[in-house]
């Protein structure tokens, strides 16, 4: 018999905004501790929605949410850093703060948690060495190419060695090269740390050649869950 | 352990985001300079302002005019009469007989000089008279009837009608003064949370990121909660110094009093340190209060 726990279990979600606007339709799924998840479906299909839901910046209207045991639907919003702690978050604008160095912006997450400050330095050089920026500590983000700043926000999202990694269009703002080698780099960390990856995207040629676990949104609701390798480019 | 920890670092980042964000802490701490400076002004005049309206109530009194039919028992059964009512101030009841009273007209004045003199013991038609001091002004007049409605008392006088007006006036001047100074405290409050309220609006993305990475709402508000302190004590210190000399050198210069003796100043000493303390209070308190509002607005998801 195997039993497979999963990390993330979305059962009967759905999603009404404020203005009336749903995103999301009594969606149900289920994500494996350990697995690399590419999110994509045409604009307005809910893949924010689902990933805001999941870091909690958003609550479900209707359903449940269950992430590593928490309930994600149900946490107080002073107790959203439990949920934040076990995540790391990378985004399409990167979201650094100009005024730091690479380390700085990568140390202020570790700073943020109260980390003892022992700790700190040898885990942010640990980080910034995975995304292969450890000669870049001092400069500023502002002197980065896009890539490179985006790897010092997911070098800023591993520090804390969350369990899971969510990116919202992490390759949005990226050249074709560049978006490539943070897919990678995003899929070698899979790898290594066991990091279970979620990445939400409307780039297919990385989603064709990468040949992971896709979920297809469309309009708000579950269009296919293919398993790893399945995908084949669809209309979409 | 780990919460003295956070309150370490807190202290720590509030120095360094005043050093960061320094132009915008110089215009926040200019606003609380300005802004206590006026209330300190302010505090000053309300105290000079009670302490004379105090000063002159104090010195409101009752003549009683004791009838001539009177004699020496009737006179002092009068007095413990008298001291028994309510509102008179029991230690301030003096007597002036009518011969003295004689003597100090004659003293002040000539023609009374002349008139007088030829007055013996039972021609002087001048009374006996209390001199009566009260404890609360406001009730002079019901105090005054009270004696006058005694045996042997013939009239009473006590500036009737005047007096009335010229303590509704005080009774207004203080009361405005008071209401100036809750209202400039309430300007001043505003006027620092909105300040500080701008500049925590321009660091919206730190604190988002400091959400983000997982820092708890109390360890994101510390550093702003101190940091808005820090201000708010910064910017008490200069208006506390203009206080403190401003008014030592104004008191010295005017030799103590405003323009007539009878608007004197109260002493440095008895205000200027509550007055400094007071605005060093205001400054951290809404300091601190005014920064903690700001960052709640981004707490909330």
């Amino acid at each position: 018999m195997v039993i497979i726990l999963s990390l993330i279990e979305f059962k009967n979600v759905t999603k009404q905004y404020k203005n009336g606007v749903t995103a999301l339709y009594e969606l149900s799924l289920e994500i494996e501790k350990g697995d690399f998840v590419f999110i994509i479906g045409s604009s307005g299909g809910g893949k924010s929605t689902l990933i805001k839901l999941l870091y909690r910046e958003e609550k479900p209207t209707k359903g449940t949410i269950i992430m590593g045991g928490i309930n994600v639907g149900k946490l107080r919003n002073r107790s959203v850093y439990k949920l934040r702690r076990k995540l790391g978050i990378v985004f399409q604008d990167y979201r650094l703060l100009p005024k730091l160095t690479v380390y700085e912006n990568v140390a202020f997450a570790l700073e943020a948690i109260g980390e003892a400050r022992g700790n700190i330095r040898p885990k942010v050089l640990k980080a910034l060495e995975l995304v292969g920026l450890k000669s870049k500590v001092r400069e500023y983000p502002d002197n980065l190419s896009g890539g490179e700043q985006q790897r010092v926000a997911i070098a800023r999202a591993l520090v804390n060695e969350p369990k899971v990694l969510i990116c919202d269009e992490p390759t949005g703002n990226l050249d074709p090269a560049m978006s490539m080698e943070i897919v990678e780099l995003l899929s070698k960390i899979n790898e290594t740390e066991g990091t279970t990856v979620l990445m939400v995207t409307h780039d297919k040629t990385i989603v064709n050649k990468m040949k992971k676990h896709v979920i297809a949104l469309k309009d708000g609701h579950l269009f296919k869950d293919y398993k790893k390798g399945e995908y084949v480019d669809e209309i979409l | 352990m780990k919460f003295f920890r956070i309150i370490g670092r807190s202290i720590r980042d509030a120095f360094k985001s005043v050093k960061r964000n320094f132009s915008l802490s110089i215009a926040s701490i200019t606003c609380v300079i300005i802004t206590l400076i006026i209330v300190g002004v302010a505090l000053i005049i309300t105290f000079n302002i009670n302490d004379f309206t105090t000063k002159l109530k104090k010195d409101l009194s009752i003549v009683v005019f004791v009838s001539n039919e009177a004699d020496n028992f009737d006179i002092t059964s009068l007095e413990t009469q008298i001291k028994a009512i309510d509102n008179v101030d029991p230690d301030f009841v003096t007597y002036q007989s009518k011969a003295e009273i004689k003597e100090d007209m004659m003293k002040n004045n000539e023609t009374f000089k002349n008139i007088m003199s030829a007055w013996d013991d039972d021609e002087n038609p001048l009374q006996n008279t209390y001199i009566v001091k009260v404890i609360d002004a406001n009730k002079i007049g019901e105090t005054a009837t009270a004696i006058k409605n005694l045996a042997k008392v013939t009239r009473v006088s006590y500036g009737e009608g005047m007096v009335e007006q010229l303590l509704m006036a005080f009774n207004g001047v203080q009361k405005f003064s008071f209401i100036a100074v809750i209202a400039l405290v309430v300007v001043t409050t505003f006027l620092i949370i909105n300040t500080i309220k701008l500049t925590i609006f321009s660091r919206k993305r730190e604190i988002s990121i400091m959400r983000l990475v997982g820092a708890s709402n109390i360890s994101i508000k510390l550093p702003f909660v101190f940091e808005g302190m820090l201000i708010g004590i910064i910017g008490s210190i200069l208006p506390i110094i203009l206080v403190v000399y401003g008014y030592y050198s104004l008191f010295d210069i005017m030799n103590g009093k405003l323009l007539t003796d009878i608007f004197t100043l109260v002493p440095p000493s008895e205000i200027v340190f509550k007055i400094g303390a007071f605005i060093l209070l205001i400054g951290a308190v809404v300091g601190m209060l005014g920064s903690a509002s700001a960052v709640k607005k981004y707490l909330k998801v």
